[in-house]
């Protein structure tokens, strides 16, 4: 098993599965692997992380070994292996970004929450992580917010206050 | 004003909405297609028209598309590009936001010409509300019979769906895309055989950026020919450039490939100029993996002739004073920016996204990032630089895919054309933590924008 944080197994609800059903009839018979990102994909946007348990429950649907999900898991970066903030903040941290003011909005996140990149603040709504380009470098600074993946852009110290604000009083 | 061939409705209130793009002459190319060509003749026109891979390789679309095997009864597949990544570039993101059906059309137009019945929209998994405007769009086209069984009564059945990538630039290298709609891994294949022969499935496979394809509506609607006249030389056509950094009016503009980089910097119509009243130091030309230039030779070949914006202008003068046109990210740096800084920064990035396939790759960048950061720092020392030098050579053409190449030219680029920035920083290493070098001695860079406008 993936050394990972473990939580009690998660158990898929009918709903999710017949997500899981629409995206595995895109691909052509024996080729269900395919499903395997999208899906977890659903997972994350279900349990806001990918749990270990949930992965082999993939594997299983998808008839593939759990290796094969859990070295997928590991090599894609938006796969969280463990809970993150209920809003998950990812500022691009790349070369254009950078040229407008992307550090500064970093160095502010981390300021702003008290909390370090990658921790989770205490009251479990936040964390934050600096990400390679978002595609949107004509508009830097940018954000996005998982698991919707909300974009943020030509951010400021101000407009960063303000968005944590509102989530806060979501 | 340029002529405008992706971009011409993109303000029309609705325009990403099949009723609004219909109005405006949408899905005529599929209907000219369907109905009065073949498949063969369609490739026929994509040929003529000289269009050229809008992802970054620049390789003439049509030529891949001729290359592709037709064995009998084994399924053919077109996959879309769409897991844009270039540091640099957001053209793809920009044209799929606003008008999702173009690329749709020209998927459907596309997948006709090659034989395709089932073809998927590979999207970087971050782009998840484009995914969303995607989905969307080919419900509507669905709905109206654009795709399905039997389109438009002509016996041609086509199934488009979108795959989300999981975040890695890797994946935007067409075998690991391949790899990774396979769910697996994003490590790239051994070439040859090529996607044409054995791609998705082990089935032949054409896989085009999402310009390229959105391109192929008006080479049919015009005809390749007359698609042709627009550009110069080899560089036909128009070409979306994502305009980044310190520059006026950021964002992604449709140019006809020739205009001269001065004008694209300059000009009102386009870019505007340096923000802030400063002056240009550097750009990269077409997105963080081509070399970097100084402002000099960006605007001039070494002899002062004009550089334009085309395929080959840009890389006039080899790697030695010239760069690429690659994807059009057009990145331009002022005055204050530390090349050092930014350098150690697309170093990083390389680093990060390594698939760690080959040792020259993934050892190297992360040397290139230690040395870089070190230099940044203010603890570097002149064996560094050197040392820098003999780790990207080493790198650059000994790996399965272009990403090695790719993390080697913009380091090689910068020692090549900001050496003198790079010394400073070892030689002042207290300085060069609180101030910037500032404009490169041999950097030329315009004052103010000097470019007449058009009347």
């Amino acid at each position: 098993m993936l050394k990972v944080e473990e939580q009690t197994p998660v158990v898929f609800s009918s709903e999710l599965l017949a997500k899981f059903d629409d995206i595995k009839s895109r691909y052509p018979e024996g080729k269900q692997k395919s499903a395997l990102l999208p899906l977890l994909h659903l997972v994350q946007a279900e349990y806001l992380w990918v749990p270990t348990s949930a992965m082999d429950q993939v594997a299983a649907y998808l008839n593939i070994q759990p290796i094969e999900v859990y070295e997928v898991a590991t090599f894609y970066t938006m796969y969280f292996l463990k809970p993150q903030g209920k809003y998950a903040l990812e500022v691009c941290r790349t070369g254009p970004c950078c040229l407008v003011g992307a550090e500064k909005i970093l160095d502010h996140l981390a300021h702003k929450l008290g909390v370090k990149e990658g921790e989770v603040t205490a009251d479990g709504l936040f964390s934050f992580r600096g990400v390679e380009c978002l595609a949107a470098c004509g508009f830097g600074p940018v954000l996005q917010i998982s698991p919707e993946y909300t974009f943020y852009e030509n951010l400021t110290t101000e407009s960063v206050d303000k968005l944590i604000e509102d989530l806060k009083n979501k | 004003m340029s002529r405008k061939l992706l971009l011409e409705h993109i303000n029309v209130p609705g325009i990403n909405t099949l009723d609004v793009y219909r109005q405006k002459g949408g899905y005529r190319a599929v209907e000219k297609a369907l109905k009065t060509l073949t498949p063969e003749e369609i490739v026929e026109e994509v040929k003529k028209s000289g269009l050229r891979g809008r992802g970054g390789a620049g390789f003439p679309t049509g030529m891949k598309w001729s290359f592709l095997a037709k064995p009998e009864g084994v399924a053919r597949y077109l996959v879309c590009n769409a897991d844009e990544s270039e540091p640099g570039t957001f053209k793809d993101r920009y044209l799929m936001t606003h008008i999702p059906h173009a690329l749709i059309e020209g998927m459907i137009v596309s997948s006709f010409a090659l034989g395709a019945k089932v073809s998927y929209i590979y999207v970087r998994g971050e782009m998840m509300p484009q995914i969303r405007i995607l989905e969307r769009a080919i419900a509507e086209a669905k709905a109206a019979g654009w795709l399905g069984k039997n389109i438009l009564g002509t016996g041609y059945d086509l199934e488009l769906y979108v795959q989300p990538g999981g975040g890695a630039y890797i994946c935007g290298e067409e075998t690991a895309l391949l790899e990774s709609l396979e769910g697996k891994r994003g490590n790239p294949r051994i070439k040859p055989p090529f996607p044409a022969i054995a791609g998705l499935y082990g089935c032949p496979t054409v896989v085009n950026n999402v310009e390229s394809i959105a391109a192929v509506v008006p080479i049919i609607n015009d005809g390749g020919e007359e698609y042709a006249k627009i550009g110069i030389g080899r560089s036909t056509g128009t070409k979306l450039i994502s305009a980044s950094g310190n520059l006026v009016k950021p964002g992604v503009y449709e140019i006809e490939l020739g205009l001269p980089v001065e004008e694209f910097i300059y000009s009102d119509e386009y870019c505007g100029g340096i923000a802030n009243g400063k002056r240009l130091k550097a750009t990269v030309a077409g997105g963080s993996s081509v070399p970097v230039l100084p402002a000099n030779l960006t605007l001039k070949y070494a002899n002062g002739e004009p550089r334009l914006m085309s395929y080959e202008s840009l890389s006039e003068g080899g790697f030695a004073t010239g760069t690429m046109l690659g994807s059009g990210g057009f990145i331009a740096f002022d005055e204050d920016q530390c090349m050092v800084r930014n350098t150690w920064n697309f170093a990083r990035f390389y680093h990060h996204e390594s698939c760690g396939q080959c040792s020259p790759c993934r050892e190297g960048t992360g040397w290139m990032e230690k040395i870089l950061h070190k230099i940044e720092h203010g603890h570097g020392s002149m064996d560094d630089v050197d040392l820098l030098w003999d780790v990207q050579r080493k790198i650059e053409g000994n790996t399965i895919c272009p990403l090695g190449d790719a993390a080697a030219w913009p380091v090689a680029s910068a020692i090549r054309h900001f050496r003198d920035e790079f010394e400073w920083h070892i030689k002042e290493p207290v300085k060069s933590q609180q101030q910037n070098y500032g404009l490169a001695n041999y950097a030329n860079p315009i004052e103010k924008a000097p470019v007449t406008e058009e009347k």
